[in-house]
């Protein structure tokens, strides 16, 4: 049992948004940004979209190949480890489903990359299935770089770190290999339903 | 909770003794989680910055009250000597500085963001360094000025965004190339940066720094606050 905060009332938000917000989160309207270094800026003639690792023949797609693959909008709530939830935020991307399709792989996990050196792991399966994007517009406007332009991975079901900012392809892996924040003492899997905020959790 | 300094007329210090049972100490520039409990078992959770050293006496977290804040208000307004309070951590171990990280060190603090960075330099001083280090505050008026005092100490370059008060001999505008190649040591030195404050502030001042030709690997960030 907590110690009580003598004199704490709180606000809460009402029941019906309550439902939606995982444990120790609370809702914000602004969108805070969290990166761990300098926003890259690159030009997109230069950028791609690789599969790598345990796969047969590697997948690169360029901005323009990319851009041209069958899109989704997705509206969905996200979760920010340093306890701001989002709601019905809005994004089109390409699902991970289109990206992984007809890939034969003996992998399990996923180390996704992105410019800057970050990295984050997942296990695949939870890139599959309608439940995994790499997102190029939010609020139909093309993502803003602080956000993670020109494309970002979108798992709205993990803490949005796993949602990789400036990605860049995806290594697929038989070995679980720690991302940067797993790192520094972040959950490996990170649910916000069950508060997987930190190792241990 | 043992202490309340007023820092600033929206921001204190709270001291704090956490049980050494439950604490294992902490690296400068490491935050933690503050969690309050009503008294039907609602809660809320923040994170704040640790602003002293591993060497100093008290656990120190410098807390500024944002009007619509939820935790901020109950820490700096209701909280008081003697009172519990529940905390998780130390988190986060790359916002974080020691000596073998080595330097030079440049630390640029907007606002509040000057918190970690005065870990930093009492942890700079407690085991007597010899990297360089330099402090660059950017605070909207002298009064926002958050260990004014302390920060005599610490010859830090100050500049003031909102206004230039009578006598003022430090700079004035907000933290630009111009001031950064004043300031900053220069990037063929391969400083260490760390930059914290609002997400404008630590955007603005990365992105001059990478401009101005630092190497980017070396910039490490921590950005509160919402985007406009």
């Amino acid at each position: 049992m907590p110690p009580i905060s003598r004199g704490f009332r709180g606000r809460r938000s009402d029941d019906a948004e309550a439902a939606r917000v995982p444990p120790g989160q609370y809702v914000t309207h602004d969108f805070p940004v969290l990166s761990a270094g300098p926003t890259p800026h690159h030009s997109l003639d230069l950028w791609s979209f690789d599969i790598t690792g345990e796969i047969d023949e590697p997948k690169s797609w360029t901005w323009e190949e990319f851009k041209a693959l069958p899109n989704e909008h997705i509206t969905t709530d996200i979760h920010c480890v340093t306890k701001w939830s989002k709601l019905d935020t809005m994004w089109t991307g390409v699902s991970l489903d289109t990206l992984l399709d007809g890939v034969d792989t003996s992998a399990e996990y996923v180390l996704a990359f992105s410019d800057g050196g970050y990295t984050t792991n997942l296990p695949l399966e939870d890139l599959r299935d309608g439940k995994a994007w790499v997102a190029y517009e939010y609020d139909g406007e093309p993502l803003d770089p602080e956000h993670g332009g020109p494309a970002r991975l979108l798992v709205p079901h993990l803490y949005f770190w796993k949602s990789a900012k400036w990605v860049r392809g995806i290594e697929l892996r038989r070995d679980d290999k720690p991302g940067f924040w797993e790192g520094y003492g972040y959950h490996n899997y990170g649910d916000p339903w069950k508060e997987q905020r930190y190792a241990g959790d | 909770m043992v202490e309340l300094v007023d820092e600033t007329a929206k921001t204190k210090s709270i001291l704090l003794d956490p049980d050494p049972a439950d604490w294992a100490g902490h690296f400068a520039g490491q935050h933690v989680d503050v969690r309050l409990t009503a008294e039907d078992g609602y809660q809320a959770q923040r994170s704040y910055s640790i602003g002293s050293a591993p060497e100093d006496e008290h656990l120190v977290l410098t807390v500024e009250r944002l009007d619509d804040g939820e935790v901020s208000p109950y820490l700096t307004q209701e909280l008081r000597p003697g009172d519990d309070l529940e905390l998780r951590g130390p988190i986060g171990g790359y916002f974080i500085w020691k000596e073998s990280l080595g330097g030079p060190i440049l630390l640029v603090g907007g606002g509040s963001g000057i918190v970690p960075l005065r870990a930093m330099l009492r942890h700079h001083r407690a085991v007597d360094s010899n990297v360089p280090v330099r402090l660059l505050y950017s605070a909207r008026t002298r009064d926002d000025l958050i260990y004014r005092e302390e920060l005599k100490d610490y010859d830090a370059r100050i500049t003031l965004t909102r206004e230039m008060p009578e006598g003022w001999t430090g700079y004035t505008g907000r933290v630009d190339a111009e001031l950064l190649t004043e300031v900053a040591w220069p990037p063929a030195e391969k400083p260490l940066v760390y930059i914290c404050g609002p997400t404008g502030f630590v955007e603005g001042v990365s992105e001059a720094l990478v401009t101005l030709g630092h190497d980017a690997m070396r910039i490490r960030t921590e950005r509160f606050g919402p985007t406009s």
